[in-house]
């Protein structure tokens, strides 16, 4: 093999020519998680397209989210773009009636230096839903950032813990309207609830979007540890932000997330608590320990626990035990993946991935330096911003078992006998905490399967 | 600006890179930012391309923003010369990068300056057209480009071939079941003894363009796509073509005389004869192809007078609205186009074989249509077949936008003989089958469900009485909602609130009157 692999961490930086989605592709899982919630994407035919060949089937089923298609006139300002969105967010409210409207910017609004910001908070007390404003463009970010802008946006939304001292403050607050305030009573009613018992309501919010039953598992996780969170960015609903401030304590579960961390930290003055991501049984009882740590709570079974999941997890291990793997990198979930499947026992030769905040990310890397020693086995190359096309030519020089890529990819491998694995699958999938490393496996393993079945036909290469 | 959900036809640089990659050894470099590249996935997902698909992104990021693409654009297109070696470059602006105005034209000068490959800057409003205008434009555009090149370097060849040929131009990547429809062509041209001068721009290599007018004339099969093209090969080169679509058996005799009519100016100086097709048309009409024949089967008897709706892009739904009301004696209610550009001459096509005529690219408005309608069937896209699936009709899908689904392995084209015995198995299998219907009739269908309780009626003042209830569960459950429907307009109409059997006979004559 001539690329040098080395015992320590490094990172490299390529050109930037590489295929991923767009950050909008977040309204996808977000609309379905943030259930009374309307994602309205100002931009383009471009945008627009994007979202109906990406999400597929889930453009019939009647969404919560819709374009605001900009036209010849808006871009040349012969439109008024205030006027033009009350518009559209009066039909909105008109015919959904949500509890938040969430405006995506573009790169097209961004190009026109449209002013969502500036427009937000007029519109909102003109129609009086609450409008947030992401800007989740292809300028700035790479596919799975865009749930990082729009948490990041959301965390401003977040009701602000001191209020119950000062009460005043909430009246004053003109933007808050009848509906909105009833919800601030019912949180203060629940939060002198809770001031009660406050011995099992840890100061603890979690960031990041999971599917609702993810949720609840990881929630359940730390419950056996004592440790009851206070709430989630997002919730389930709009109106049920969690609340934030001095004295929270907060820990992401995606690693993509570093603006939103960052925005807790340094605007709503709450605590990170940086670990590894609970992806994988080892990921997941490291991320316990770290949050337990903090609050001086001694584990309790977990190693236990992270074992039987192992054990249950044999025959999938068996498949993948010393087979190598390729990250081409495209939604930031790289680092973890790796170190889970590392753990796994399979070797990665390259983990290419869009972004890199190290400073979020601390935790993983040290995690991913020890997994490697452990597993005596030498540290991957990181790659930031890859080039797709230099990825090729090294692929074809390592002709790894398996590569991680994007659908743009896959089939052009697979026809040159290289097995992939679609990256946007693990966004999708249900991959944290114990409960879900099977379904990580069950993924890895797939074209690993599909091998053991067509084994003996000779058909691996199938281009001319 | 405008709400949106759904749109039928895509953006402009989605035609420009569709015609792009359909050639061969042709590379396209998108300004675009990051994401935009999705063209890749739709290509490799779709079609299920073996080979990378020749598209990749000077990607525009923050810093182009503040800075412009100074050498990135350059440097992305002399980068791609020495790894692809492609004939052709086209530069492709997208929605974002044609707002920012940079002059393009000036990187793709400089580029050339520096690269062995020929570079050309698609030329394309992306306001202004959208996905099937601009491969129309960017076909026309590679064309002419060739074809001057060709002209300033003398190398040029007018004169004709010895035996008849043809140019087939439109077939291309991501189109509605193209690639069968372009290898039925080629049998129906060779059945005709005229040879493929060049086919494009699937499989084209670009240094063949200036072969063009050796052909006898050129065929364009669909008319979003090679007409301009077509167009201009007649002004400068006085080739004739025809845009008649071979699709149904009435157009394919159409498109076939034309044939003739085109060889036979040129056969007698060339070859010394004249030619006639009658008996081929005849022997395909009646032997070859099943769909006459299917016409006159007590089958398609049974669809006699059913009503369908047609929706599509301007060369599918104009083609099917007439098989199917020519062609099969169904009665078409509705046919429509969101190739709005092409209204007229839709309207002119379909104007004498359907009830009504709707030309918009709004999915909601064809919905709306299709509920007010209520037809037996749809013929549409793919929205049209998730519309249906809501309402409960069966859909045939006739046209793009579309799946997977559509990207077939099977040999299904939709043009030529071949092409006809598709479609009638398309419309057929899309009707209820007409026994099952009559029996379903007789013996009060063979369902129990329920009567449907959410429908479009909003008024809930009315209440049927037991006697009609029963009545109407004797009705065969899938046209048992539109019945109750009906029966409760009419009573509402009438000002009864009761509705008895009574109201329901009622009904039943005030609507056959």
């Amino acid at each position: 093999m001539s690329i040098k692999i080395s015992e320590t961490l490094t990172f490299e930086c390529e050109t930037g020519n590489y295929h991923t989605f767009c950050p909008i592709s977040c309204v996808a899982w977000l609309y379905q998680k943030i259930e009374d919630s309307f994602f309205l994407v100002v931009g383009t035919k471009t945008c627009g397209y994007f979202l109906q060949n990406a999400l597929g089937v889930m453009i019939f089923a009647e969404p919560r989210y819709a374009m605001a298609e900009l036209e010849e006139g808006d871009i040349s300002a012969q439109l008024n773009d205030y006027q033009e969105l009350k518009r559209l967010c009066l039909q909105i409210k008109k015919d959904r009636n949500p509890s938040v409207i969430i405006w995506i910017g573009t790169c097209t609004t961004e190009i026109i230096k449209m002013d969502l910001e500036g427009m937000a908070p007029k519109l909102e007390n003109e129609i009086e839903i609450p409008i947030v404003v992401a800007r989740a463009n292809g300028l700035d970010y790479a596919f799975t950032q865009g749930e990082d802008t729009v948490l990041a946006a959301m965390a401003h939304r977040c009701p602000e813990r001191s209020f119950l001292n000062n009460k005043k403050q909430e009246i004053k607050d003109n933007r808050i309207k009848d509906l909105f305030s009833f919800r601030f009573n019912e949180i203060e009613e629940k939060n002198t609830k809770s001031q009660n018992n406050l011995i099992d309501k840890t100061p603890l919010v979690l960031f990041g979007s999971l599917p609702s039953t993810v949720a609840s598992q990881l929630s359940l996780e730390l419950k056996r540890q004592s440790i009851n969170i206070s709430g989630w960015l997002p919730a389930q609903r709009y109106t049920d932000l969690p609340v934030l401030g001095n004295g929270i304590y907060v820990c992401g579960v995606n690693p993509f997330l570093s603006r939103t961390a960052t925005t807790l930290m340094r605007r709503r003055k709450c605590k990170l608590i940086g670990a590894p991501f609970p992806i994988g049984p080892d990921g997941t009882r490291s991320w316990i320990e770290e949050i337990c740590s903090v609050f001086g709570v001694k584990t309790q079974g977990l190693e236990e626990r992270e074992k039987q999941v192992w054990d249950n997890l044999t025959d999938y291990i068996n498949l993948v035990r010393g087979k190598s793997v390729f990250f081409m990198g495209d939604n930031l979930l790289e680092i973890s993946l790796a170190r889970f499947l590392i753990r796994c026992g399979m070797i990665v030769y390259e983990i290419g991935i869009p972004y890199m905040d190290k400073r979020y990310q601390a935790g993983e890397l040290r995690f991913l330096q020890t997994t490697c020693k452990k597993m005596l086995i030498p540290m991957p190359r990181i790659v930031e911003k890859p080039d797709n096309y230099n990825q090729i030519q090294r692929m074809r020089e390592l002709q790894p078992d398996l590569a991680i890529t994007g659908m743009a990819h896959a089939n052009p491998l697979e026809a040159r006998g290289i097995n992939t694995k679609w990256s946007v699958e693990f966004t999708f999938a249900q991959i944290h905490g114990f409960t879900n490393a099977k379904d990580i496996l069950e993924l890895v393993t797939r074209p690993l399967r599909r091998n053991n079945n067509l084994e003996n036909l000779a058909w691996t290469n199938l281009v001319k | 600006m405008k709400l949106a959900y759904w749109m039928y036809a895509g953006p402009a640089h989605i035609g420009t890179l569709r015609v792009a990659s359909s050639f061969k050894n042709v590379h396209a470099i998108m300004h675009a930012p990051l994401g935009d590249d999705y063209f890749n996935v739709m290509r490799s997902m779709l079609e299920r391309e073996r080979d990378f698909t020749p598209v990749t992104a000077s990607i525009v990021d923050r810093h182009v923003l503040a800075r412009g693409s100074q050498e990135k654009v350059v440097d992305n297109i002399s980068r791609k010369d020495k790894q692809e070696r492609p004939n052709l470059i086209v530069l492709t602006p997208t929605c974002t990068s044609s707002i920012l105005q940079e002059d393009l034209q000036n990187f793709v000068e400089r580029a050339s300056a520096i690269s062995d490959s020929d570079i050309i800057l698609a030329d394309v409003n992306h306001y202004r057209v959208n996905e099937l205008q601009a491969a129309d434009r960017t076909l026309e555009q590679v064309v002419r480009y060739y074809l001057d090149k060709a002209r300033r370097q003398g190398n040029f060849n007018v004169s004709l071939t010895e035996k008849p040929s043809a140019n087939i131009i439109g077939i291309f990547t991501l189109g509605f079941h193209n690639q069968h429809d372009c290898r039925e062509l080629k049998r129906l041209l060779k059945d005709l003894g005229i040879e493929i001068n060049q086919v494009i721009p699937e499989g084209g290599f670009v240094e063949n363009l200036h072969m063009l007018p050796k052909a006898w004339f050129n065929l364009v099969p669909y008319r979003e796509t090679g007409l301009m093209t077509a167009k201009y090969l007649e002004k400068e080169f006085g080739m004739s073509y025809i845009s008649t679509t071979p699709m149904g058996i009435v157009d394919i005799a159409n498109c076939i005389r034309q044939i003739q009519e085109r060889v036979n100016i040129q056969y007698p100086i060339l070859l010394k004869k004249k030619i006639n097709y009658e008996t081929y048309i005849d022997e395909q009409t009646k032997f070859i192809s099943q769909a006459a024949w299917f016409s006159r089967s007590i089958d398609c008897q049974n669809l006699t007078g059913k009503k369908a709706v047609v929706f599509g892009d301007a060369t599918h739904a104009a083609s099917i609205t007439k098989i199917l009301a020519c062609e099969m004696g169904i009665r078409v209610s509705c046919a429509g186009t969101y190739c709005k550009h092409d209204q007229e001459w839709f309207k002119e096509q379909v104007q004498n074989f359907c009830d009504e005529i709707i030309i918009t690219d709004d999915h909601t408005k064809v919905g709306d249509m299709i509920a007010r309608v209520e037809p037996s069937a749809i013929f549409g896209t793919q929205m049209e077949r998730h519309i249906g699936k809501r309402l409960d009709i069966p859909c045939g899908v006739i046209s793009s936008p579309v799946h997977i689904q559509n990207f077939t392995l099977g040999y299904r084209p939709f043009l030529g003989y071949e092409g006809t015995n598709q479609v009638a198995d398309l419309v057929y299998n899309s009707f209820t089958l007409g026994m099952e219907d009559h029996l379903l009739e007789i013996f009060g269908g063979h369902d129990t469900k329920e009567v449907i309780t959410k429908s479009l009626s909003t008024d809930t003042d009315l209440t049927w009485n037991s006697e009609s209830l029963l009545e109407l569960n004797k009705i065969p459950g899938f046209v048992r909602g539109k019945i109750k429907r009906n029966t409760e307009k009419f009573a509402r109409q009438n000002g009864i609130t009761q509705i008895t059997a009574e109201t329901m006979y009622a009904a039943k004559e005030a609507l056959n009157a």
